[in-house]
Parts: C-alpha cells; sequence; structure tokens
C-alpha cells in the first residue's frame, strides 16, 4: 500500500463527486479526505483525494476516473512527489489561555484568528502529524472543537491541464 | 417558442431516432402529448413494463446499430429502467432514456412519484443529467446521444422535469460534437503497432480472442483481412459471435465458461495472445492466475481503464480497433500456422465425440436443448438473428447457432439479465420486419417478462419465440447438481399452460413433447407469416458441457 494524492481536474457539473466516489465506494476504498474548489483555470474544477492504494489499485482507479464523462483529467503522486498542507482550526475556552498555551501556540507558529469571550481559535497548517501534535498538546487545556482539512497540495513534476486540453482533438 | 416537450420529440427526431419504447405516466404526460403530433415521424412502441421498454430498445440497438430510445415517467416508471441501464452500461449497448421529474420546485420534497433517479441510476449509466430548465432540454439531448453512441457506447439518461415540459422557449437544434473533458477517439501509435506486429511475426503459436468491440467498430471486414493475412487462429467471446463468419477458416470457436474445448484449453498454450476489443471477462479467463500466464499479450481496446485490468499485456493498442486491426494488418507478414490450427481441430473433434453429437443428435430419452437450434439453422435464413435470455438455453443456443453474420447476436452477456430476450428480441425485430428473429428462451426467464407478448401482439412483429421448458431454473439446477449435492433448492417450476397464454394474446402457438414432431413444429414456426410460439419440452436434467466451473483454470475445461 501506498499513500496517494489524486488531483482530478473536471467539468463544474452538478453530481461530479459523487460519480467520483461511487468509483471508490464499488471498490471498497477509503478516502481519506478530500478537498474540491475551483482550479486556476476558469470553469475547471479541481478534487484532491488522499488514499492508500496499492499501485495497481491507483493505476485502476485513474482509469475508472478518467472515464467518466465529465472529468478532465486525473493525475496522481506519491507523497514525496507533492507539496501539500492542511489546515486546522482548534478552538480553546478564553480562560484556559495562560502563558503555558501561548507559548506552546507560538512555538507552533500558529496563530489566534478570533478571538471570542467565551473562546479563541488557533489556526495551524502543516502536514497531519504535526496538526495532530499540537492536537494533543490541547487536549489537555480543554479543547472545545477541532477541525481538519483534506490536503491541499501542488504536484512536483511538471504538467498543464491546460496543454493536455490544446493538444486533444475531442471531434473526429 | 415551442413547448419543452415538442422540443422533446424534435430534438429525437432531429438525432433520427426511428422508435421510441415507451410507458407513459403523469410526469412524462406532456412528452406523450407532443408525441401524438408527430406519429408519422417518429413510432412509438407501448410496451407492458419499463423493463420492457429498455430491453426492446436495447435489442433494437444492438442489431442496427444505432441509439435505442426510451420514454418513461417519474419515480416507478424510472426505477424500473435501472435493471436495462445496468444491463446496457456492461454490454456497452448506446441508449438515451428520458424520463419524466416532478416539477422543479417540488424536487426534494418527496412529492408524489418523485425519485432520485438521477442518483439511482448513477453507476448503470455512462452520463445522466437533470434538466429543469426549457431551454436546458435540447443540449441535454445533443450531448446525450453523443456520449451515448462514441466511444465505448453506453447508455445515458436525462430526467426532464415538469414545468420544464409545459415550460415555452426557443427551439434551435445544434448537434453536439463535442465535449471539452471527453475524449472518446484516440490515434493510433504506430510504435505499438510495430512492437505488436514484430511480436505476431515471431510468434509459433499465435492465437486472436475478439469481443463485442469488433462489431461495435464495425471492423468486421478488417478482422477478417488480418486472419486471411496472418492465417492465426481466432476464438470469439459470447457478445463478439457473428462478428466472423463460423465458416472463415481460421475460426475455432467460443471461449468461457461454456465455450469449446480447444479454445479454452489452448489458452494457456499459445505463445502470443492477442485480444481484440473483449475485456477479459472473469466468465471468459476463468482463474485469472493461471490464465494465460506463458503468452506474451497484445490488446487492442478502446477503452483505456480495460487495458491491464485484468490481464496485464505486453503490447497495449488503444483505439478503435477498425484502425488499429488494419495498422496491424498492413504491419504484419504473411503467414500460416497449420501444425498449430491442427491442435484446434483434434480438440474440437474431441468435443464432437464427447458432448455435440449427443446434444444435436439425441435418440432416446427427452429432447436436448440442443437439437432444437440445430433444427432451427436448417430452416434458418443466413442473416436470422438469435435473441437469448439467460440460462442454460441461452449457452446452448449460443453453443450451436450458426452464426454467418455480425449483429445477428443479441443476449445479456455481462449482467445476465432473465427477462431480457423477449422484450429484446421484439425491439430486434421492429428494426427489419423482414429478418428472421428467434427468441430463445427458458421457462423461468420468460416469465419475468412474458407480458410483452402483448407488445408482440400489437405490433405484429413476426417474432418467433421458442420456450425450450425443462420445469427448471436449469441453469441453477445443473450447479446445484454439480457443486450442491443435488439439493434442488427452489429451482423446480410448476408452469402454466404457456400455449393457452400466448394463444390468449393471439400468437399462434405449438408445443412439442416429442423427437419425431420437433422437426415439423420448427420448420412450421419458422416459414409461418408472423409471430409464432412454440413451446418445446425437453430433458429435465441436462446439462450444458464442456465447463469452466468458477475458480478454475481454462485449462481445466472439463467435457463432462
Ligand atoms: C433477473 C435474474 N434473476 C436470477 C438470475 C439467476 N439465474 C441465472 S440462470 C437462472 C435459471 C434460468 O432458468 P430458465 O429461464 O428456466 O432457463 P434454463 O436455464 O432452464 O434454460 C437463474 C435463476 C438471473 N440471471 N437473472
Amino acid at each position: 500500500m501506498n499513500r496517494y494524492t489524486i488531483l482530478i481536474y473536471t467539468e463544474n457539473f452538478i453530481g461530479i463527486l459523487n460519480r467520483i466516489t461511487i468509483i471508490f465506494t464499488r471498490r471498497g476504498i477509503n478516502i481519506d479526505a478530500l478537498t474540491a474548489s475551483e482550479s486556476r483555470l476558469e470553469g475547471i474544477h479541481k478534487i484532491t483525494m488522499e488514499v492508500s492504494v496499492t499501485e495497481q489499485q491507483m493505476v485502476h482507479l485513474a482509469g475508472q476516473i478518467e472515464k467518466i464523462v465529465d472529468v478532465i483529467k486525473a493525475y496522481y503522486f506519491r507523497d514525496d512527489e507533492v507539496v501539500y498542507q492542511e489546515i486546522a482550526l482548534y478552538k480553546v475556552p478564553t480562560e484556559s489561555l495562560d502563558p503555558g498555551l501561548e507559548k506552546v501556540i507560538r512555538q507552533f507558529n500558529a496563530h489566534i484568528i478570533a478571538a471570542e469571550k467565551e473562546f479563541v481559535v488557533v489556526e495551524f497548517t502543516g502536514h497531519k502529524q504535526d496538526t495532530q501534535a499540537l492536537l494533543e498538546i490541547l487536549k489537555p487545556f480543554n479543547l472545545l472543537e477541532f477541525s481538519r482539512s483534506g490536503r491541499v497540495a501542488i504536484a512536483k513534476p511538471k504538467f498543464s491541464v491546460q496543454e493536455y486540453l490544446n493538444n486533444q482533438t475531442y471531434n473526429h | 417558442m415551442i413547448r419543452g416537450a415538442d422540443i422533446v420529440v424534435k430534438s429525437l427526431i432531429e438525432e433520427h431516432a426511428e422508435f421510441i419504447f415507451g410507458y407513459p405516466g403523469g410526469a412524462i404526460m406532456p412528452v406523450y402529448d407532443a408525441l401524438y403530433d408527430y406519429s408519422d415521424r417518429i413510432k412509438h412502441v407501448l410496451t407492458r413494463h419499463e423493463q420492457g421498454a429498455i430491453h426492446a430498445a436495447q435489442g433494437y440497438a444492438r442489431v442496427s446499430g444505432k441509439v435505442g430510445v426510451v420514454l418513461a415517467t417519474s419515480g416507478p416508471g424510472a426505477t424500473n429502467l435501472i435493471t436495462g441501464l445496468a444491463d446496457a452500461q456492461i454490454d456497452s449497448t448506446p441508449l438515451v432514456c428520458i424520463t419524466g421529474q416532478v416539477a422543479a420546485h417540488l424536487l426534494g420534497t418527496d412529492a408524489f412519484q418523485e425519485t432520485d433517479v438521477v442518483g439511482l441510476s448513477m453507476p448503470g449509466t455512462k452520463w445522466n443529467i437533470q434538466v429543469r430548465r426549457v431551454e436546458d432540454i435540447a443540449p441535454a439531448i445533443a450531448k446525450a446521444f453523443l456520449i451515448a453512441r462514441s466511444g465505448r457506447p453506453g447508455p445515458v439518461l436525462v430526467d426532464i422535469t415538469k414545468n420544464a415540459q409545459v415550460e415555452f422557449g426557443e427551439y434551435n437544434y445544434v448537434p453536439c460534437l463535442g465535449v471539452r473533458s471527453y475524449r472518446p477517439y484516440v490515434k493510433i501509435d504506430q510504435d505499438a503497432v510495430k512492437q505488436a506486429a514484430a511480436l505476431i511475426d515471431s510468434a509459433k503459436q499465435p492465437y486472436l480472442l475478439f469481443g463485442q468491440g469488433v462489431v461495435l467498430a464495425h471492423a468486421e471486414a478488417e478482422l477478417k483481412a488480418f486472419l486471411d493475412k496472418t492465417g492465426i487462429p481466432a476464438a470469439c467471446t459470447l457478445l463478439g459471435s457473428g462478428a466472423l463468419s463460423e465458416e472463415h477458416p481460421t475460426y475455432v470457436g467460443k471461449l468461457g465458461m461454456h465455450g469449446n474445448y480447444a479454445p479454452n484449453l489452448l489458452t494457456n498454450q499459445c505463445d502470443v495472445l492477442i485480444a481484440v476489443g473483449m475485456r477479459f471477462d472473469d466468465r471468459v479467463t476463468g482463474d485469472l492466475k493461471r490464465y494465460a500466464k506463458q503468452a506474451q499479450v497484445i490488446h487492442l481496446e478502446l477503452d483505456p481503464s480495460e487495458i491491464n485490468k485484468n490481464v496485464t499485456c505486453a503490447v497495449a493498442i488503444q483505439g478503435d480497433c477498425k484502425d488499429s486491426l488494419a495498422d496491424l494488418t498492413a504491419a504484419v507478414k504473411v503467414s500460416s500456422h497449420d501444425e498449430w490450427m491442427a491442435r484446434f481441430r483434434e480438440l474440437e473433434q474431441q468435443e464432437k465425440e464427447a458432448v455435440v453429437i449427443n446434444d444435436l443428435h439425441g435418440t432416446h430419452g427427452g429432447l436436448h436443448m440442443g437439437e432444437v437450434i440445430h433444427l432451427i439453422n436448417q430452416y434458418k435464413e443466413d442473416d436470422a438473428i438469435l435473441v437469448t435470455d439467460v440460462g442454460q438455453h441461452q449457452m446452448i443456443a449460443w453453443r450451436y447457432f450458426d452464426y454467418k453474420q455480425s449483429r445477428t447476436q443479441v443476449t445479456s452477456g455481462g449482467l445476465g439479465t432473465m427477462g431480457f430476450a423477449l422484450p429484446a428480441a421484439l425491439g430486434a425485430q421492429l428494426h427489419d420486419y423482414s429478418k428472421q428473429v428467434i427468441c430463445v428462451v427458458g421457462d423461468g426467464g420468460i416469465q419475468m417478462t412474458i407480458q410483452e407478448l402483448g407488445t408482440i401482439m400489437q405490433t405484429k412483429a413476426p417474432v418467433k419465440v421458442v420456450l425450450l421448458n425443462n420445469n427448471y431454473l436449469g441453469m441453477v439446477r445443473q450447479w446445484q447438481q454439480l457443486f450442491f449435492d443435488k439439493r434442488y433448492s427452489f429451482t423446480e417450476l410448476e408452469n402454466p399452460d404457456f400455449i393457452k397464454i400466448a394463444e390468449a394474446y393471439k400468437i399462434k402457438a405449438s408445443k412439442v413433447t416429442e423427437r419425431e414432431d420437433l422437426q415439423a413444429a420448427v420448420a412450421e414456426m419458422l416459414l409461418h407469416d408472423g409471430p409464432y410460439f412454440l413451446e418445446v419440452v425437453v430433458e429435465k436434467e441436462d446439462n450444458v458441457f464442456p465447463m469452466i466451473a468458477t475458480g478454475c483454470s481454462v485449462e481445466e475445461v472439463r467435457l463432462s
């Protein structure tokens, strides 16, 4: 099993995410994390997925994903081929804010991005093990809520969806 | 400005739809109302169940090579299409299904007959869409036809809300020529062709397997030209049958669980295996771990996700096999493989003695299914179309029917849908009334869609229905006999008087129980002008052999 980041470029079409996830459901493969948003290219969406599968499974999955009519292209990368981050938010009671906690926040290079009367929200960006480490530290401070995003990733190998689109003829 | 419902019908006419198979209901009534005005330009066939409509459209699509069109209402009408969608998806049959949907403002409220048809049909369609505004109808239908018929064909569903059907909009039909994210056509990689040609030229025992891809690509002539030049033995899958005439000198038979002895056994002895438009279904390969391990595999395949999916190949040529076969034929040397071919013929003889003679020329005991097919061969026309249901009769009819032309084979291959044959035969017949359409069906399967005899009655489609009645769910009973200690758990059927049923539908019918009456009955059926229902009571506990049991290797194919 390897960990893969899949970057899927799609048309902005209702139901596309559903069609993609069905492929995983049907094969009993878990999607560890998922993010979706518009891409750099107008009208094209980018879905980033994190999965643990064998190489053979990965090739097969990519083939099935690309078969979906509204998918433009699916690229997949091993961890060493992507630069990626995950954002984590931590809700901590205001009364827990003491010098000890502030030191931790500074050490981690995290930020307080909201301060309400009852709680503060700490933001921290990093790989999962980093955001997890901060989580463990904050738990004893009566952590109220925790939220972590899926991966936001950029691939190291060069590729261009625009070029791909330009190079393909879709008419007979 | 015209109504959305009129746009639906005009769009279908624009796409040269000749037939619509369907069933009305509240949410699709505006379209039905519109159809009334265009009945001189597009024919609607009212089936007796939506499943019948979609299977009929499949039968029509398979023999005509055109897109089958289906119309159904929301909710139960649409859900009745699901089996056919799944069937068409796995067998790559081009369909455009249009379903009515509740008005857009009611969506998501559990309104009367509201079902999430788009969600339900997603895994069973190549593409689907919900249309909620009148201006989106024509573009959606245009895109649907392009997607259904191009690349690897498949079923597409367009769900149209009722408000969109009754609203007025501009009509300006623009055929869809391409979709940015969809690349159905591929240029053939000439390096791959060269590599493949080199492998083929150096092979001592090359072997070619062909599937429905050849039919879908209209590559029958290219396949024949390749085989004529190379002399390579060629075997077909269930859905590939007919793509090459069985009289072709290098045709060696059929692959798979109930295919022929030699084509299965020798798969594990060839040195180069050329797979054309087939996807290495498990019914063809048996145990994959012991499938053609000695061979270098060359795969000619349009769908890239099928390449290296089940079998790893040495060379893959992605693209339409009409193109790749032509290129490959040009690149290979002329050759012949007489000794290797002789091995096939030798094993063919063994199969003949062990199985075929008894299957086709029974002398005592109950009638065999094979005898019926054997007689049909003697009286049928060369371009007769065989439509089969699912079970023992399907495998027997496939094994013994004499395929001479392409698009004469219609069956539910990938899904194995009982109830498929009767409506599919109707659809095949409607495409061309002048052709013989022979529907071979079991006593189990016919009762799943027997109501379509009503559609045959109403359309007067001259389908010849051959019911092979063994009073069992035969194929399941065979497995129970072989693998479950003859524990015939719920496979024996108490059957109705089928002849009375056929006659109630005003279809001429006869029943044969004795061997000496069979020939005359088959002849009478095939000469009869109009639909005919022939019931043949066959041996209750006959089995289909050869057989590769589940989990076994192709070389473990057994003759008894
Ligand atoms: C809709 C559906 N249900 C169940 C099955 C499983 N099945 C496969 S073959 C078969 C028996 C078919 O019996 P019959 O139609 O009498 O044909 P025979 O095998 O006797 O020729 C069954 C139940 C199926 N293929 N399709």
